[in-house]
C-alpha cells in the first residue's frame, strides 16, 4: 500500500491529484465494507470536496500540507460538523455535531482527507467491536475473527487498505490493541499531547486520541499533525507538537529496555516468543535489554474497572433525551429519561455505568473508587522507579492474536482481560505504542508493546521502527 | 467485602435512571459481582500511606481572558435536540399539576 508520506509528497509534487486518491481509496471501501463493516458513515460529497480543495492549492502552486490528499479514517466517537456521529450507540441517533473536534480542524489543515466514521465497541467500551449497535466490524485478516477494539473498524480500515490512516482513542487499549489483532502501528500518546475537545467522553482522566497506520513513520506523521496546545481543552499540555518523523531513524543504540515479566506473563506461547525476539532484534540494535518485574501492574485491570466505570457513569448521565439524539415519550420527564436511556443504551453500557454507579454510591466509596485512585498513585510511583533505570519497557500487547466472534462477549470479565498489558499506560498518563511483530497461530499478526514515560514518543516511534526493520519492512 | 445483592443491583439502577428486566437483574448481579470480586486484590492492600490519583498530572483551573467570543448558533444546536420550544430545550411536564 502507498504510504501517507509518499502521497503526500507526490501531490504537493503535482504527481498525483488528491481527487484520484480518494477514488482509489473509496473503490477499496465499495468493494469490502459490505462485508467487514468498518465504516458506519462514507463521507462522499465531503471527502470529494476537501480533495477538489487540496488539487485546488496545488494548482495555485501552494504547499496543501504534510497530509495533502492523504485519505483519512475517523473514530465514530469524534465530532465532525454536519455528519452523524453515533459512538456506535442508538442513543445519538440521528445527531449530526454543530462543531468539529480540534483533530478534524487539524487534519484538514494540514490537507488531509476524512471519508468517514469508523464502527467502534458501544461508547468506545468493548475490546472486540461486538457490542456495537450497528454489527460488529470483521478483521481484514481474517472475517471469522474481531479486529480487536474498541477502535476496530479505525484499525480495521488500515488493515483493509481502505485508508493509510485512521484516528482512533484508547481509553484502556482501545487502540493498541486493536492494532495488534489487524497488524497495524497503533499509539497511545501521552495524556494531554492530543486534544480532547470534541472526542465524545468515555473515562475523561485516560482517554486520549492516537493514530494508526501501516508504518512506523506513517504513524509519527499523523501524530505530529494532531498533537500540540490546544486552549479548548483543559487538559491539554501546555506545549506545541513535538517533532517526530525526523528522530523516527534514530535507533535504539545506548538505550536500556526493560524486558517486564508482568507484560507478558499469561500470554499466549506464539506472543511470548514474539517479544522475546523483539528482545534479541532491540540488542542487535545496540540496546540493553533488563529483565525486570514491576509487580504492581498486576493491579491495574481491577484499578481500571473501577475508575473508567465511575467516570463512564457520569460522563453518560448527560444522554437524558433532552439536548440531543434519542429521546423515548415518558409520562414525566423522569420517566422520560429512563425510557430513553434504557432503549439507548446497549448491555455493555447499561453494565459500566451501574458498576461505575455503584463503585461511587454512598457507604461504598471509599472501599472501591477511593482505593483504585490509591492504586493508581501506586502504578505510577512504580513505573517512575522503573524509568529511573531504563528508558523504555518491553512486553506484549494483547495476551493472543485476534480471537473468534463470541468467544468472549458472554464473559465480560474474560473480555476486560484482553486488555491487561494496555491499561497501566492509561492509568500512569504515559504513552506506548503496538508494533506488528512476528505472526502467530494461523499465520495471525502479533502486537509488541513498547512503553515509554511522558513525552517518550519519539524514543518509542524509534524504537518500534528498530522492530519494523528487523520484521522485514524496510 | 460482602457478596453483592439483587436489592442493591435494582437500587443502582434507579440511581442510574436505567429500568432492567427480571433477565437482566439476574445476569447484572451475578457478572458486577464477579468484577466486585476480581477488585478484592486491592480492597487486601495497606494503602493508607498513598494519596489518590484522579488525574494523570493533576488538574488545574484554565482561564481565557474575559473576552466576547462567537459560540455556537442556538438555533444550529436546537435543531439536533429531539423536541426544541422557543429557542429552549423542551421536555416533558416537571412540575405535578392536573393535566
Amino acid at each position: 500500500m502507498t504510504t501517507a508520506l509518499s502521497i503526500a509528497r507526490d501531490v504537493n509534487a503535482g504527481e498525483r491529484s488528491a481527487s484520484s486518491v480518494l477514488a482509489a481509496s473509496l473503490a477499496i471501501v465499495a468493494a469490502r465494507n459490505e462485508e467487514l463493516n468498518v465504516f458506519l458513515h462514507v463521507d462522499y460529497e465531503g471527502a470529494t470536496a476537501m480533495a477538489a480543495a487540496v488539487d485546488e492549492r496545488v494548482a495555485q502552486g501552494l504547499n496543501a500540507g504534510p497530509l495533502a490528499g492523504v485519505p483519512i479514517a475517523i473514530k465514530d466517537n469524534m465530532c465532525q460538523t454536519g455528519i452523524p456521529t453515533t459512538c456506535s450507540s442508538r442513543i445519538l441517533d440521528g445527531w449530526r455535531p454543530p462543531y468539529n473536534a480540534t483533530v478534524i480542524d487539524r487534519l484538514i489543515a494540514a490537507g488531509a482527507v476524512p471519508v468517514g466514521k469508523t464502527n467502534l465497541d458501544e461508547f468506545a467500551m468493548g475490546s472486540s467491536t461486538e457490542t456495537s449497535a450497528f454489527g460488529p466490524t470483521r478483521n481484514p485478516l481474517d472475517p471469522t475473527r474481531v479486529p480487536g477494539g474498541s477502535s476496530g473498524g479505525s484499525a480495521a480500515a488500515v488493515a483493509a487498505g481502505m485508508t493509510p490512516l485512521s484516528l482512533g482513542s484508547d481509553t484502556g487499549g482501545s487502540i493498541r490493541q486493536p492494532a495488534a489483532l489487524c497488524g497495524v502501528v497503533g499509539m497511545k500518546p501521552t495524556y494531554g499531547l492530543v486534544s480532547r475537545y470534541g472526542l465524545i467522553a468515555f473515562a475523561s482522566s485516560l482517554d486520549q486520541i492516537g493514530p494508526f497506520a501501516a508504518t512506523v513513520t506513517d504513524s509519527a506523521l499523523l501524530l505530529e499533525v494532531i498533537a500540540g496546545h490546544d486552549p479548548r481543552d483543559t487538559t491539554s499540555l501546555p506545549e506545541p507538537s513535538p517533532v517526530l518523523v525526523a528522530h523516527v531513524n534514530d535507533g535504539v543504540a545506548g538505550k536500556r529496555i526493560g524486558l517486564v515479566r508482568e507484560l507478558v506473563e499469561g500470554a499466549d506461547e506464539d506472543v511470548v516468543n514474539a517479544v522475546n525476539s523483539a528482545a534479541e532484534a532491540l540488542r542487535a540494535a545496540g540496546a540493553t535489554i533488563v529483565e525486570l518485574s514491576i509487580p504492581e501492574l498486576r493491579l491495574g485491570l481491577s484499578a481500571y474497572y473501577l475508575i473508567a466505570p465511575a467516570e463512564a457513569s457520569s460522563n453518560l448521565a448527560r444522554y437524558d433525551g433532552v439536548r440531543f439524539g434519542l429521546r423515548v415519550n415518558g409520562d414525566d420527564v423522569t420517566a422520560m429519561m429512563e425510557a430513553t436511556r434504557t432503549a439507548g443504551f446497549g448491555a455493555e453500557v447499561k453494565r459500566r455505568i451501574m458498576l461505575g454507579t455503584y463503585a461511587l454510591s454512598a457507604g461504598y466509596f471509599d472501599a472501591y473508587y477511593g482505593q483504585a485512585l490509591k492504586v493508581r498513585t501506586l502504578m505510577i510511583d512504580a513505573f517512575r522507579r522503573a524509568y529511573d533505570h531504563v528508558d523504555l519497557l518491553l512486553g506484549a500487547t494483547t495476551p493472543s492474536v485476534a480471537f473468534a466472534f463470541g468467544a468472549k462477549s458472554h464473559d465480560p470479565m474474560a473480555m476486560y482481560l484482553s486488555d491487561v498489558f494496555t491499561i497501566p499506560t492509561n492509568l500512569a498518563g504515559e504513552a506506548a505504542i503496538s508494533v506488528p511483530f512476528a505472526t502467530g497461530e494461523a499465520g495471525l499478526p502479533i502486537g509488541v508493546q513498547i512503553l515509554g514515560p511522558g513525552r517518550s514518543e519519539a524514543q518509542l516511534f524509534a524504537a518500534a521502527r528498530v522492530l519494523e526493520i528487523a520484521d522485514g519492512r524496510p | 467485602m460482602a457478596e453483592l445483592t439483587r436489592s442493591e443491583v435494582a437500587h443502582v439502577a434507579k440511581l442510574a435512571r436505567l429500568t432492567l428486566s427480571d433477565e437482566e437483574l439476574d445476569l447484572f448481579t451475578v457478572q458486577l459481582g464477579k468484577i466486585l470480586i476480581h477488585a478484592q486484590d486491592m480492597s487486601a492492600l495497606d494503602l493508607s500511606e498513598l494519596l489518590p490519583t484522579a488525574h494523570p498530572f493533576g488538574l488545574v483551573n484554565v482561564l481565557r481572558a474575559d473576552e466576547v467570543r462567537p459560540s455556537l448558533d442556538r438555533d444550529v444546536v436546537l435543531a439536533e435536540a429531539p423536541d426544541a420550544h422557543e429557542g429552549r430545550f423542551a421536555v416533558p411536564r416537571i412540575l405535578g399539576e392536573a393535566p
